[in-house]
C-alpha cells in the first residue's frame, strides 16, 4: 500500500485556494472588514472594481506590459552556487526581486493597484510605509501615472530609512511625518487610515501588504503572484522539478504570499521568517504568528502583538520592514492548517546572514529578506545536496547600509 | 436599555433634543473621571458614552487619541470602565453606552463582556471599527431589548445600505456628521440635516448626531431636526485644558449644563 502524501490529502484539513477568502473576505476565523463605517462603502467600491477591471484583458495586458517593461520581470532565479557550497547542505536559489525597478517586491502591487485607481477613476492616491519600499513604491507609480500622492511615514522610519525619504521627495510625493505612538509602521498606517475616513470619496488607498481590510489581503495576493508563478517554471526549466521548500520573510506578508501562492497545491514545503528582534523571550520582537494573539488591528482579524487588556504592542526588529504588530490573515490559516511553517529569525542572526550573502554571493540583500536567507541557511544545513530551496529574495539592501554599519 | 427608550420618550415630551456626552473613561485618571461624569449626569447629560481607552484610535482626531494616552498611562482598561459604570450606577439613573473598539472587547472576552457590563448597568455598546457585517460574532447572542448595539450611519452610507443597517437596530442611531475623524472641523448643518432626513425615512428609531459638533449654537441648529446631539472632543479639550485644576469637574459641570440648555427647543 502506498502512503499518502499529506499533500494529497483531500479532506477538510487540506489547505483549499479556492475556498479562501470566502465572499465576504474571511480566511476562515481572520480577516474580513473591522472599519469604521464610513469606509465600508468605499471597501465594497473597491471590491467591486476589484473584480470588474483586474481580469479584463485590457488590464491584464496594461499591467504584463509594465511588470516586463517597466518593473522589469520576469526577474531571474539564480543559484547560490557559493553560498549553498559554503552551508554544504541543499542547494539555494534566489528570486531575485532586489532586481526589480525600485529594488524591492512592493512595485508589483503599487503597479497594479495604481492602475486599478486609474481605471477606478480616483486622482489621488495615499499609502503607509514602513521600510519606505512601500513608500517608493507608490512614489514611483504614481509619478508614472501623473498621480498626487502622499505617503505617511513614521518619525522613527524617517530617520532609520532616510535614503527612501529623499527618494519619495524626488518622485514628487509628499511625506507626512507621524508622530504619534512610536512613530513606527503601525502608527504610519493609523494616520494614513484617518487621513483615508476623511478623504476617502477621491481616494485611493494603497496598502502595502496582504493586511487591512477585505479586499486587501486578496487583491495584493493576486498582483504578487507573479514571483510565484515566475518561479514555478523557472525552476522546471531549471532543475527539471518542482523545488522542496520555498522560504520568504513575513512582516505583513505579501512577498511571501507572492511566493507561495502559486505551489499552494503542490507537494512543496513552505517557510515564513519572522522577525524575532532581540529574542521573543525579551519581549523586543516582531514575530506576530509564532507569539502573538488573536485580535483585531487595522480592519482585519489575525494574530496581534498584544498585552492582556488588547492594546497593542510595539513590535521591534533591526528590520524596519518587519517592525509590525500585526500580519496577514491569510497567513493566520495557513499557519493553522499547518501548511506553511513559521520562525523567528532574531536580529544578529538577520545581520549575520546579510553579511554572509555580501561576502559570497556579492549580493547586498534588505534586511527584511536577510531574515529570509537567514531561515534557508538553517534549513539547508539540514538537508541533502539533491534537495532545493527558493528563497525570495524580496528587496536589495542599499537602504539599510545606514543602520549595518553602526551595528 | 429600557432607560434609553425611556430617556428619549420623557426628552420627546418636554420638546428637548437629547444632549450625549463623550468623555473617555479614566482621563485624566480614575478618581478624577469619576468625579467628572457624575458631575456631568447631575448638570444635565441625558446619555453618557463612556470611551474605553485604546491604543490605535484610528477613528479619532488628536484630541480624543490623547485622551486615550493619557488614561492608558493610568493603566485604565475595559474592566476599570466596567467598575466605573457600577459606581456611577449607584447614584445615577443616566443611560450609559460604552463606546470602544473592537479588540479590547475581544480581549476581555465578548460573552464575559455582555454579563459583565450589563451586571455593571450600562446599556449598550457601540464599536467604531464593528460595521453590521462583522458584528453578528459579538451581538448574536444578545437580548436588544436589554442592551443595545448602537449602529453608525455615516455620510458616505447609501440609502439602501442605511436601510440594512437599521434593520436589526435597537436604542438609537449614530449619525456620523462629517466625513472623518473625531473632533474635525467644517460643520455643514445642511448637509447633516439631509443625511437625517434620508436616515429618519428608514427608520423609526431616534436618532443622534455626532463628530465636531462643538458650540451650543451647532447643537441648537441640530436639536431641531435631530433626537440627539453628541459632544466629544468639545469635552476632551476642556479636560485636556485644565488637567492640574481641582476645579475640573465644576468646569465640566457648566459646559453640561450650556450645551443642555441649548438642546432646549421653544415649544
Ligand atoms: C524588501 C522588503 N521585504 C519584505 C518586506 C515585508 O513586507 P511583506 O511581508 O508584506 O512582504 C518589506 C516591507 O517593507 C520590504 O521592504
Amino acid at each position: 500500500m502506498q502512503m499518502k502524501n499529506k499533500y494529497e490529502d483531500k479532506s477538510e484539513n487540506r489547505y483549499d485556494i479556492n475556498r479562501f477568502p470566502n465572499e465576504n473576505g474571511h480566511f476562515g476565523p481572520y480577516g474580513g472588514r473591522y472599519v469604521a463605517e464610513t469606509l465600508m462603502p468605499a471597501l465594497i467600491e473597491l471590491e467591486d472594481a476589484f473584480h470588474k477591471f483586474v481580469p479584463d484583458p485590457a488590464f491584464q495586458a496594461e499591467f504584463k506590459e509594465l511588470l516586463k517593461n517597466y518593473t522589469g520581470r520576469p526577474t531571474p532565479l539564480f543559484y547560490a552556487e557559493r553560498l549553498s557550497r559554503h552551508l554544504n547542505g541543499a542547494r539555494i536559489y534566489l528570486k531575485r526581486e532586489d532586481l526589480t525597478h525600485t529594488g524591492a517586491h512592493k512595485i508589483n502591487n503599487t503597479l497594479g493597484q495604481t492602475l486599478l485607481a486609474r481605471w477606478m477613476g480616483k486622482k489621488k492616491i495615499i499609502a503607509e510605509t514602513g521600510a519606505g519600499q512601500h513608500g517608493v513604491a507608490t512614489a514611483t507609480t504614481a509619478a508614472y501615472f501623473g498621480m498626487e500622492c502622499k505617503i505617511f511615514m513614521g518619525v522613527e522610519d524617517i530617520r532609520r530609512q532616510a535614503p527612501n525619504v529623499h527618494r519619495m521627495k524626488l518622485l514628487g510625493a509628499e511625506v507626512v511625518p507621524v508622530d504619534s505612538g512610536t512613530g513606527t509602521l503601525k502608527d504610519a498606517m493609523n494616520e494614513a487610515i484617518r487621513y483615508w475616513v476623511a478623504e476617502v470619496r477621491d481616494t485611493y488607498y494603497v496598502i502595502g501588504s496582504v493586511a487591512g481590510p477585505h479586499p486587501y489581503p486578496h487583491m495584493v495576493r493576486e498582483f504578487q503572484k507573479v514571483i510565484g508563478e515566475e518561479t514555478y517554471s523557472q525552476i522546471l526549466d531549471e532543475a527539471g522539478r518542482l523545488p522542496n521548500l520555498l522560504v520568504a520573510c513575513v512582516g505583513g506578508g505579501s512577498n511571501a504570499m507572492g511566493l507561495f501562492y502559486p505551489f499552494l497545491n503542490e507537494p512543496v514545503d513552505m517557510l515564513g521568517a519572522e522577525a524575532a528582534g532581540f529574542g521573543i523571550a525579551t519581549g523586543k520582537h516582531a514575530a506576530t504568528l509564532c507569539a502573538g494573539t488573536l485580535g483585531v488591528l487595522h480592519g482585519s482579524k489575525s494574530y496581534l502583538l498584544q498585552d492582556e487588556f488588547g492594546q497593542i504592542k510595539e513590535a521591534h526588529s533591526v528590520s524596519a520592514g518587519l517592525d509590525y504588530p500585526g500580519v496577514g490573515p491569510e497567513h493566520a490559516l495557513l499557519k493553522d492548517f499547518k501548511r506553511v511553517s513559521y520562525v523567528a529569525i532574531d536580529d544578529n542572526q538577520a545581520l549575520e546572514a546579510f553579511h554572509l550573502l555580501c561576502r559570497k554571493e556579492g549580493i547586498i540583500p534588505a534586511l527584511e529578506s536577510a531574515h529570509a536567507v537567514a531561515a534557508a541557511m538553517i534549513e539547508a544545513t539540514k538537508r541533502p545536496a539533491e534537495e532545493i530551496i527558493v528563497v525570495n529574495l524580496s528587496g536589495r539592501g542599499d537602504k539599510d547600509l545606514g543602520i549595518v554599519t553602526s551595528t | 436599555m429600557n432607560r434609553i427608550n425611556n430617556k428619549f420618550k420623557e426628552l420627546k415630551e418636554k420638546h428637548q433634543a437629547a444632549l450625549v456626552g463623550f468623555v473617555t473613561a479614566g482621563d485624566p485618571d480614575i478618581k478624577t473621571s469619576q468625579k467628572i461624569i457624575k458631575t456631568m449626569c447631575d448638570r444635565g447629560v441625558d446619555i453618557l458614552e463612556l470611551g474605553v481607552p485604546f491604543s490605535d484610535p484610528t477613528a479619532d482626531g488628536p484630541v480624543i487619541q490623547r485622551s486615550s494616552t493619557r488614561a492608558l498611562k493610568h493603566g485604565v482598561y475595559l474592566k476599570d470602565v466596567i467598575e466605573m459604570t457600577r459606581e456611577l450606577r449607584k447614584t445615577s439613573q443616566v443611560p450609559v453606552i460604552l463606546f470602544s473598539y473592537y479588540n479590547p472587547i475581544m480581549s476581555y472576552g465578548t460573552k464575559a463582556f455582555y454579563k459583565d457590563a450589563m451586571n455593571a448597568g450600562a446599556d449598550g455598546l457601540l464599536v467604531v471599527d464593528l460595521p453590521s457585517e462583522e458584528a453578528n460574532e459579538l451581538i448574536s447572542s444578545w437580548n436588544a431589548d436589554e442592551f443595545a448595539f448602537i449602529r453608525l450611519v455615516a455620510p458616505t452610507t447609501p440609502k439602501e445600505r442605511m436601510a440594512r443597517i437599521t434593520a436589526n437596530a435597537s436604542g438609537f442611531l449614530y449619525l456620523v456628521s462629517k466625513t472623518g475623524v473625531t473632533g474635525s472641523d467644517g460643520l455643514d448643518t445642511t448637509d447633516i440635516s439631509q443625511h437625517t432626513d434620508l436616515l429618519r425615512s428608514v427608520t423609526d428609531l431616534p436618532i443622534c448626531v455626532g463628530f465636531g459638533i462643538s458650540t451650543p449654537e451647532h447643537v441648537n441648529t441640530i436639536s431641531a431636526f435631530a433626537d440627539g446631539v453628541v459632544i466629544g472632543s468639545a469635552f476632551e479639550r476642556m479636560i485636556e485644558e485644565n488637567l492640574d485644576s481641582p476645579d475640573l469637574p465644576a468646569m465640566m459641570g457648566a459646559m453640561t449644563a450650556e450645551f443642555k440648555e441649548a438642546t432646549m427647543l421653544a415649544s
